[in-house]
């Protein structure tokens, strides 16, 4: 029997309702391109970064709830100490539950192997190192705005606001790729976070890169001064660790077709 | 006879070459004083470090042997009083700028434990400018938010250092506050003072102007042109004044441990009505007396020591004035006591200087002559008023009556002055010293008495309570004439 339009329009709202949550992240397309990353690169050379999808937002503990639901190894009780430090979602009050004033808020004190696996249940990734940076130079108007110097102010007056964790995503005005909250909130955990401190014979010297008068030797604008926190967080982090100020969002190739 | 000449000779040679040698070993002790530290022996007891906020530091070394100190410093992040009204997100090592004080002794050995709070956005780190190895510290410390970081040195090197953050961008987590003072003693330990207090300066850079009320962010780009809004000493505007105040009593020898974290300016260190006896230059071995100003590099530091003789408020300030005047570089040492007019009488004599005539003429206070003067209108006291303003009064006061927080009062908008217009006169000929409230603020120090003429108070006091929303008081020369 043929359902008529209106049945078939409650059907797939009932089955909205029955997916997780976190499946209804809304995504942005982010077109690829060329630019020159702060650390990385090798001799200075552009990196190219194909079109990608990222999530609008910051993956929040709501939904993460419903990752944890589905997924009860990840919940605070099960998680081996190897995948998460003792701090592993350290505001929820039990396995299931957290104060409603944060369920919007992004979830933090997730360890990276966790933000892995809730992008892999996703059919998502964790961005790249690159891919993050590639889409946070764009101001509001423009995709690389890293010249302007509001731009890198704007970043450093919210990177010094305390206790932005606590916030709701999607509060602040989203970028030019209709992007929100990849600075306002909290640090983004990254597939390779680790790749520039682990870079084979490289390591001792990559490492010292951050530190004292080293920390502009390798550097490729040294007035981006918001680039060089992220990179000296990123390099002070292990995929173990969870942090009060550290969440994470997803992303995912484009579809070539589109 | 030659040949006692030559003995003599020789013996004379035999003394010179001596002591030339024994200050060449001197000279060598010195030196070498970090080889023979690293193999002093330690008691294997661990002992926790004292740790103190300024303006205090920790019990001296004494004679003490080596030992292991265990230090635990915690990082937060948090906001605080820049000035008065303005606020500031301070980076710290625990708790304060400039940090906790460190003292041990050389030959020590340091078991330090760094802790970042789990609250704090960034990571960070120490460069503890005692400390001989990678960074000074700075990798092994490396620290991300919610983690602790233990590393190990030896003290090898007697000294004042500075430690401060050096996680990138270094200059920003320097602005911030992250800068404190470790003291290595010498063997024996410094000899024994008075009193002893910890100092430090630091400039800062905000995106709003220097009294700009509310949270004020860091401004990068004043950082980078090393332009700074606030120059001061312990982290806040009168952090060193009003119930701040360093004290001591007439007799007492005072050490100051002064450091300067920068990130960019070098401390021009001095203190008004003070002349150090003795200087540890740079914070190293070397001393100097009798010193004026000492210089304290960004990243440096001095121990500075005096005998406080008669009582006064000695003020500590960075001898480039504006810094002290416009930018809060500004502390007082309280000394109290028996006055000693044989180091400083005072006020003898007060005369009329006249270039023309052949003597100086000399006359009692009380009798000042005045020539009789036409009686000026309002518009003309305001003329002359505005400028003996500028040149008597405005150095303290500033142009537009602002004052200066905690040291000299407002005289804008004063309800102190407009509830007081009988007691102007006597303040402007008399001085002012003890506590006093203007505008819900404390304010103790001292106003010197002014010398100027009766027509030139009058018109300074009209200026003053006729600017600025005062309550608009003229004053008349008679008037001033009856309180003379």
């Amino acid at each position: 029997m043929l359902m008529r339009v209106s049945d078939y329009r409650l059907f797939v709202a009932f089955l909205a309702i029955g997916l997780p949550v976190s499946a209804q992240q809304e995504i942005a397309r982010v077109e690829g391109g060329r630019f020159l990353p702060m650390y990385g690169s090798v001799k200075e050379q552009m990196v190219e970064i194909k079109t990608f999808e990222m999530d609008k937002k910051p993956v929040t503990n709501s939904e993460f709830l419903a990752f944890v639901k589905e997924n009860p190894k990840w919940r605070k009780s099960k998680v081996p100490r190897l995948f998460a430090d003792e701090a592993y979602l350290k505001n929820w009050q039990s396995d299931l539950s957290f104060s409603q004033a944060i369920a919007n808020a992004p979830v933090t004190n997730v360890s990276w192997f966790a933000a892995k696996a809730y992008c892999e249940c996703q059919g998502k990734r964790l961005p790249t190192t690159n891919e993050w940076e590639f889409a946070a130079m764009a101001g509001y108007k423009q995709p690389d705005e890293r010249k302007d110097s509001l731009y890198t102010a704007r970043i450093l007056a919210a990177y010094e606001t305390p206790k932005t964790y606590l916030k709701a995503v999607g509060q602040n005005q989203p970028n030019y790729w209709g992007i929100y909250d990849l600075n306002e909130l909290v640090w983004e955990w990254t597939s390779d976070f680790a790749s520039i401190m682990i870079s084979g014979e490289n390591r001792d010297q990559d490492q010292r890169s951050l530190f004292c008068g080293a920390g502009s030797q390798n550097a490729t604008d040294l007035m981006n001064y918001a680039a060089f926190m992220r990179y000296a967080f990123r390099n002070s982090i292990q995929a173990k660790f969870t942090i009060t100020n550290l969440g994470f969002r997803c992303v995912k190739s484009a579809d070539p077709a589109m | 006879m030659k040949a006692k000449a030559r003995t003599i000779r020789s013996i004379l040679w035999a003394i010179i070459a001596l002591t030339v040698m024994s200050s060449c070993n001197q000279q060598k002790d010195e030196e070498n004083i970090s080889s023979k530290a690293v193999h002093m022996k330690v008691d294997s007891r661990p002992v926790k470090a004292e740790l103190t906020a300024p303006p205090f530091v920790p019990k001296p070394v004494g004679n003490r042997a080596p030992q292991k100190l265990i230090v635990d410093m915690e990082i937060i992040e948090e906001e605080g009083d820049l000035a008065d009204g303005v606020r500031y997100v301070f980076w710290t090592f625990g708790g304060t700028v400039p940090g906790s004080f460190i003292r041990g002794r050389v030959g020590d050995v340091v078991e330090f434990t760094l802790k970042n709070h789990p609250d704090n956005k960034l990571p960070h780190n120490i460069d503890l400018h005692a400390v001989t190895g990678q960074g000074g510290g700075a990798e092994a410390s490396f620290v991300a938010p919610g983690q602790q970081k233990t590393f190990k040195f030896k003290l090898i090197n007697p000294g004042l250092y500075v430690y401060h953050c050096a996680t990138a961008p270094v200059g920003m987590h320097i602005a911030n506050g992250m800068y404190g003072l470790i003291l290595v003693e010498p063997v024996g330990g410094l000899p024994p003072v008075d009193r002893e207090y910890y100092v430090m300066q630091g400039d800062f850079y905000t995106k709003g102007k220097h009294g700009d009320p509310g949270l004020q962010p860091f401004d990068m780009q004043k950082a980078y042109d090393e332009h700074a809004d606030y120059v001061l000493f312990n982290g806040k505007v009168g952090a060193l004044t009003g119930d701040g105040r360093l004290t001591a009593k007439v007799g007492e020898t005072v050490r100051l441990f002064v450091g300067n974290g920068g990130p960019n300016l070098v401390s021009s260190f001095h203190v008004i009505g003070e002349i150090f006896d003795k200087v540890y230059i740079e914070g190293g071995s070397a001393t100097n007396y009798n010193v004026q100003t000492t210089l304290i590099p960004a990243g440096g530091a001095a121990i500075v020591e005096f005998k406080v003789e008669v009582p006064s408020n000695l003020i500590l300030v960075d001898h480039a004035l504006f810094r002290t005047f416009n930018k809060g570089a500004l502390g007082v040492l309280e000394v109290t006591g028996e006055e000693n007019p044989v180091v400083f009488e005072g006020e003898v004599l007060e005369g009329i200087y006249q270039p023309e005539g052949p003597t100086i003429q000399k006359v009692p206070v009380e009798t000042v002559a005045e020539a009789p003067a036409k009686v000026l209108t309002k518009e003309e006291k305001m003329e002359l008023g505005k400028k003996v303003y500028n040149t008597s009064c405005f150095a303290c006061h500033l142009p537009n009556g602002e004052g200066l927080a905690n040291a000299f009062p407002p005289l804008a908008k004063s309800d102190y002055l407009n509830k007081n217009v009988d007691k102007a006169i006597d303040i402007v000929l008399r001085g002012l010293s003890g506590e006093i409230t203007v505008n819900g603020q404390k304010y103790n120090s001292q106003m010197p008495a002014q010398v100027l003429s009766d027509q030139e108070v009058a018109s300074v006091l009209t200026f003053i309570y006729n600017s600025w929303g005062n309550n608009g008081t003229e004053f008349t020369e008679e008037q001033v004439r009856a309180k003379r």
